[in-house]
């Protein structure tokens, strides 16, 4: 499998130097709207720092992520195979590219220094019908994934100093997300991409809002009410004034992706997951 | 534009103002999670840290370094968030007349608070501009504590040159991130 490797080595660069192109372009259109010159001189470097990392191989991010690896998998290809070889190729990626080691032994608190561990990268495989095997990587930057959130409605949420009733209905989804960007205020690199779920089981919503990440910027949802959750959103996020880097403005948000799981009568999970302006994502198909 | 040389004096600290463009040169120290529970809790013998942080320029960031030979070079360097060292700054603060935090995201009331008894600020950097920022680090001066905490988490002493920041909290307590956050929080109610 050493093509596969290989492959993955590749993805692992181009994610780690190359911001997707959806991303870019939201973030030059983001640029053309603002008004608030701090905000604007933000944006104006950070767009200089995509083209810097791009034209000289070198990760746009410090923090080159916690690596979460979507794979669809053709039958009969070994699904363990293709975690050894991911695990070979996060190891060459990390000296070749070079990644920051991030990967932290819970019990002996050390730095394993080539980004594995246990569950670390993180892989989800799928077995499908397909005749390509397709990887999907995203490179999680750790900043943003702590201002995540995670609530159980009904709820009531302290929003602005207002008690407010979160209710199980997509009114009480749409408060949720407002209390945790309000409570992300700047500290995690916006302006933001965030994905939403709601569904009945803990780990299944926090897995789906997460992968919502991975849809592309334009990609509608193909559900009205809930293409009209996502715009709204978007649109009350971005009359906060929170802004690029935190600095105020009107582009604390690139995009807001929602999607669903049925529930238990018994639950009611809303999870919010946010990437920082480098979401990074790539795909490989092999 | 204010440009800024490190040691950086109480009275030039004490002269910015939030939304002053700084440029810093001279020498800044990388302390993130485990460098600050390690200063506060162990509070190690000074004479055997190889820099002495008195006031210093402590950089909340865990970069990307490359070795050759006996030298690292910074590949990508940009801010960390920085209210997760709250609960340690005040003291690092205290205990080291620290001058210049620099990170991102803002620090919490308390901080600022020490910040204002010590004579010091928060610049912040751009966030997440890693490369960009990198090239104005000329050169990793040595690290401290790099086996024990890994290289991400250690603490680097780095020159830097022209190194661009934004003064987001200054010595007299007052705060963007503050003023930011009572905005959205006056914004919000019209979305209820």
């Amino acid at each position: 499998m050493l093509k596969l490797r290989d492959g993955i080595v590749e993805l692992y660069r181009k994610v780690a130097t190359s911001i997707p192109r959806d991303v870019e372009d939201a973030l030059k259109q983001a640029l053309q709207r603002e008004e608030n010159q701090s905000a604007k001189g933000a944006l104006e470097i950070i767009l200089k720092n995509i083209s810097l990392a791009r034209t000289t191989s070198r990760p746009m991010c410090q923090d080159t992520g916690f690596p979460v690896f979507y794979v669809r998998a053709p039958r009969g290809i070994s699904h363990s195979l293709i975690r050894d070889s991911i695990y070979e190729a996060t190891r060459v990626a990390t000296k070749k590219i070079p990644l920051r080691a991030n990967s932290v032994d819970i019990i002996t608190d050390k730095n394993t220094g080539d980004n594995t561990g246990t569950l670390f990268p993180y892989i989800h495989i799928l077995e499908t019908e397909d005749e390509s095997l397709e990887v999907e990587l995203m490179l999680k930057g750790g900043g943003s994934e702590n201002v995540g959130q995670v609530y159980k409605l009904p709820t009531m949420l302290d929003l602005g100093g207002k008690s407010v009733l979160a209710e199980r209905d997509l009114k009480g989804v749409r408060l949720c997300v407002l209390d945790a960007v309000l409570q992300a205020q700047g500290k995690a690199c916006p302006p933001y991409t965030i994905g939403v779920a709601v569904g009945g089981s803990k780990e299944q919503t926090s897995y789906l809002s997460k992968r919502q990440l991975m849809r592309r910027l334009y990609d509608e949802n193909e559900d009205p009410i809930l293409k009209g959750l996502e715009e709204g959103l978007l649109r009350d996020i971005n009359s906060l004034g929170i802004g690029v880097a935190g600095f105020g403005g009107n582009n604390t948000a690139i995009g807001v992706k929602v999607g669903v799981a049925s529930r238990h009568p018994a639950s009611y999970f809303v999870d919010v997951s946010f990437s920082c302006w480098a979401l990074r994502r790539g795909r490989l198909v092999w | 534009m204010v440009r800024l040389t490190t040691p950086i004096d109480k009275d030039t600290v004490v002269s910015l103002k939030v939304g002053d463009m700084v440029l810093i040169t001279g020498i800044i120290y990388t302390g993130r999670d485990k460098v600050h529970k390690h200063l506060v809790n162990e509070k190690p013998d000074r004479s055997k840290m190889p820099f002495d942080l008195t006031g210093g320029v402590i950089y909340h960031c865990g970069p990307i370094l490359k070795k050759t030979d006996d030298t690292y070079q910074i590949i990508a360097g940009g801010p960390t968030t920085s209210s997760r060292m709250d609960l340690y700054e005040p003291d690092v603060i205290r205990n080291y007349s620290i001058r210049a935090i620099v990170g991102k995201g803002g620090m919490s009331s308390e901080t600022t608070q020490a910040m204002k008894e010590c004579g010091c600020v928060y610049l912040n950097a751009i966030n997440g501009a890693a490369v960009y920022l990198a090239d104005s680090i000329k050169r990793v001066l040595g690290g401290w504590m790099v086996e024990e905490f890994g290289a991400p988490e250690a603490m680097w002493a780095l020159e830097v040159e022209d190194f661009p920041a934004i003064v987001t909290i200054d010595a007299h307590g007052n705060s963007l991130h503050q003023q930011v956050k009572d905005t959205s929080y006056k914004n919000i109610v019209s979305l209820l």
